[in-house]
């Protein structure tokens, strides 16, 4: 959409100058000269080019890969915001566990009438081959993707939480280091807090998380779908930070009762598996038939206790675009608090009134399927034409249950280091949380994703969005 | 180390290698088909012929031209052992084992793949095939040497010099069989100017017409060559040379791992059969079925390597 309304700038000031935690940086870029910014800007996407940092569209030729552009000017973060969105995330991020557990146990939510059994019940996110499954350590959200944006200086909420397999965390460890090559001098001048801990914190919180009954250093592999998954080189970028395996489903079989690999010299048993396989591709035998991804009877493996999967299948229900609204509800539930990150307004559309509201503002509202990711099947009314609006709208009374719709937010910007100097575009953030029965671990900082086209919204990598450097200050 | 591993990494570097020996070939042909004595058509088939991939190109053309048989093995993806279809799996297999290879590695290669995919994109004039041919060789060298600089001395690297020995013995015994009539000692041919360019042909396809010279300063015959490429233990493309490289990367396998495996007994057999052999009873035993033989049973060390090592599942 392109809107000629004033959106928050994260960087710049209405007045001349820079806000806050922008204003070393800002000193910094004034010093630069244009032309030695350009040069380093094209060594990046070299940089990026040469070590594969590509990702696959779906629906493109099979050899396509694209990159993901990124843009120089870093996206920064006060600690003090930082402190309230780490606490905020993981508020949420422990209620989406608890979420988890009672409705695969005693569905108390359900029965306090707080989120309607309908919706739990009829979601195909919702496996029935989870209910009374406790996974090792109680753990279920392993790793989560908290998408954050902001429309004003105090003004953060949550778009969605991804608790399936958010991906995007190597673009995180990526950025930071293309920046470090390229501007050593900022790091020593600024203090900015480190990510490169990710991966070895993520193979310690996986570990943390093994069966109680396994012995010594527990086993970890990434499950891949492989080669040609649009996140592949992620699969294989943590993977080689982490030090352990990438393996695909035909590397994986039952042997006595464990989940084992094929290696030289036989088979290994492997203890924790961090799949980027969706739920549904994961074992033939007990979901899709015809999955050659999965690992047939992994999950009677799982069930018996003898594997942890990462994240638990059956998350899905809990990142669902339905259940997202009834979040603050799902938070106060079970933390006793109220929510400290703030939601979108939602309305649901399966909801009479909502769909009357939703079809008579079309044109004001951003509609989302349901089960929809990627900045697919969106509609995005104010950059929508009659014809589009007039076909949506007979999507939405075809099937009301499918969608929901929020108000297009305005969402801050932060300026891109573009041909003719700064120009703002949108931006969007998503950390990422870890979490282990021995706590919770959030990087600081995250992707941001920003739109490149000038008045996008959509900042997904699929749709051409592209990404920044993220820095949370020292305090 | 995974099975799916080991296979990617064998595999890796045979298509890498292979790439190279086809450009080799090709550099060869391109020599001999602009010598005035020579028949152009016969040797570009025997070119053909000697990349192994006759059938495909007998599909497709009707006439060896150097035009057609450069293009089919250069830059046809159609064809399974052109250049770029090497480089294409080649990369394929390097992102598959990804986190078994160094940076260093897996950038030359994922670079190689950049710049020949440039300059393979459209077909590839006379004037210049040289430089195409040298951007090849310099790529495989870059990987080769990544490799060799950057790499742990495991497994993993075990597993990568076993396939650059087989695709090495492969290619060597193949350019023998589809040239071993030239080797015979003929008295008729001996010493004519075809007999010359046919064995210069010959050294230049495995890049030994130096080293040749080097070692036999006068002479230059069919028996001194073959035995050159069969039974030298200097030169890195000879048979027996590869052969020994396979074995020796074994034995650090079956060191490492604690256990013989059947592919063990294959190259110790093979080795055998080379050491009770000089030039002499190869050629009273008949040179050609010396050489049916010795591909025979790298092929089964192959085959055997992958199952015991459990490539695929």
């Amino acid at each position: 959409m392109t809107s000629k309304r004033k959106h928050f700038d994260e960087m710049l000031l209405d007045s001349d100058g820079m806000r806050g935690p922008y204003a070393e940086y800002g000193r910094w870029f004034e010093q630069q000269d244009p032309a030695r910014l350009i040069q380093k800007s094209q060594e990046a996407e070299a940089f990026f080019r040469r070590t594969g940092i590509t990702f696959n569209v779906y629906g493109e030729d099979a050899a396509q890969e694209r990159l993901i552009p990124f843009d120089l000017i870093p996206r920064i973060i006060a600690n003090r915001e930082w402190v309230k969105l780490s606490k905020g995330i993981e508020q949420r991020v422990r209620a989406i566990n608890a979420f988890l557990h009672d409705i695969y146990h005693r569905q108390e939510i359900l029965r306090a009438g707080i989120v309607p059994v309908d919706l739990i019940a009829r979601n195909e996110a919702y496996l029935p081959q989870m209910i009374g499954v406790t996974p090792p350590g109680g753990i279920y959200t392993h790793i989560v993707g908290t998408d954050i944006v902001r429309t004003g200086e105090n003004e953060f909420f949550v778009l969605e939480d991804n608790a399936r397999t958010p991906s995007g965390v190597s673009y995180m460890l990526e950025n930071r280091e293309t920046m470090l090559q390229m501007f050593p001098e900022l790091f020593s001048q600024i203090k900015v807090q480190p990510v490169s801990d990710y991966p070895k914190n993520l193979r310690r919180s996986l570990a943390h998380c093994a069966p109680a009954h396994c012995e010594g250093k527990p086993t970890v592999a990434i499950l891949t779908p492989g080669i040609h998954n649009s996140a592949y080189f992620e699969h294989s970028f943590l993977a080689d930070q982490m030090g352990v395996e990438l393996v695909e489903g035909h590397d994986l079989r039952v042997v006595d009762g464990h989940i084992a690999m094929r290696t030289t010299q036989g088979y290994e048993v492997i203890d924790v598996l961090y799949r980027r396989v969706d739920d549904d591709y994961l074992d033939p035998l007990n979901f899709n038939p015809d999955s050659m991804l999965g690992v047939p009877g992994i999950m009677d493996v799982y069930r018996a206790g003898n594997i942890t999967i990462a994240n638990a299948p059956g998350t899905g229900i809990s990142d669902d675009k339905a259940i997202y609204s009834y979040m603050p509800d799902i938070i106060e539930f079970y933390t006793g608090e109220k929510a400290i990150l703030k939601n979108v307004e939602t309305y649901r559309c399966s909801e009479p009134d909502s769909l009357k509201y939703v079809l008579d503002n079309l044109s004001d509202l951003v509609v989302k399927e349901v089960h929809g990711s990627g900045g697919y099947g969106m509609l995005v009314g104010p950059a929508a034409n009659k014809k589009e609006l007039a076909d949506f709208a007979d999507k939405l009374r075809a099937r009301p249950n499918n969608y929901i719709a929020q108000p297009t937010l305005s969402l801050s910007t932060v300026p891109i280091f573009a041909d003719k100097g700064l120009a703002p575009r949108h931006v969007d953030l998503r950390p990422f949380a870890l979490m282990s029965p021995k706590g919770m671990d959030i990087t600081a900082g995250g992707l941001t994703r920003v739109a490149l086209k000038d008045g996008s919204l959509v900042v997904n990598s699929s749709q051409g969005g592209g990404t920044k450097d993220t820095w949370v200050l020292e305090d | 180390m995974l099975g799916k591993t080991a296979g990617g990494l064998y595999w890796m570097f045979r298509f890498l290698e292979r790439s190279e020996n086809t450009a080799r070939l090709i550099e060869a042909g391109f020599r001999i088909a602009l010598t005035r004595s020579s028949d152009p058509a016969s040797e570009w088939k025997s070119v053909v012929t000697t990349a192994g991939v006759r059938v495909g190109y007998d599909a497709k053309y009707d006439s060896y031209t150097a035009a057609h048989v450069v293009d089919f093995l250069l830059r046809d993806l159609e064809n399974q052992s052109s250049v770029m279809s090497c480089i294409d799996k080649a990369r394929t297999n390097a992102r598959m084992v990804r986190t078994a290879l160094t940076t260093e590695v897996w950038e030359a290669v994922n670079e190689s793949w950049m710049a020949l995919r440039d300059v393979l994109k459209q077909p590839v004039k006379d004037t210049e095939l040289p430089s195409v041919l040298g951007e090849i060789r310099r790529h495989t060298a870059l990987v080769r040497g990544a490799m060799h600089g950057t790499m742990l001395r495991n497994d993993a690297f075990d597993f990568t010099q076993i396939g650059i020995a087989l695709e090495r013995a492969d290619n060597t015994a193949r350019i023998i069989d589809v040239k071993y009539f030239t080797l015979l000692p003929s008295a008729s041919f001996v010493g004519s100017a075809l007999d010359n360019v046919q064995w210069e042909t010959i050294l230049r396809s495995v890049s030994a017409h130096r080293s040749f010279r080097w070692l036999n300063t006068d002479d230059m015959s069919p028996a001194k060559i073959a035995e050159f490429l069969i039974l030298d233990s200097r030169f890195p493309r000879s048979l027996s040379f590869c052969s020994r490289i396979i074995e020796q990367n074994l034995g650090f396998i079956a060191k490492d791992y604690d256990q013989k495996m059947p592919c063990h007994d294959l190259i110790e057999r093979q080795r055998d059969k080379m050491r009770q052999h000089t030039i002499g009873t190869i050629f009273e035993d008949g040179l050609h079925a010396f050489i049916t033989d010795f591909i025979h049973d790298t092929t089964v060390i192959g085959r055997q390597i992958e199952q015991d090592y459990r490539f695929i599942g």
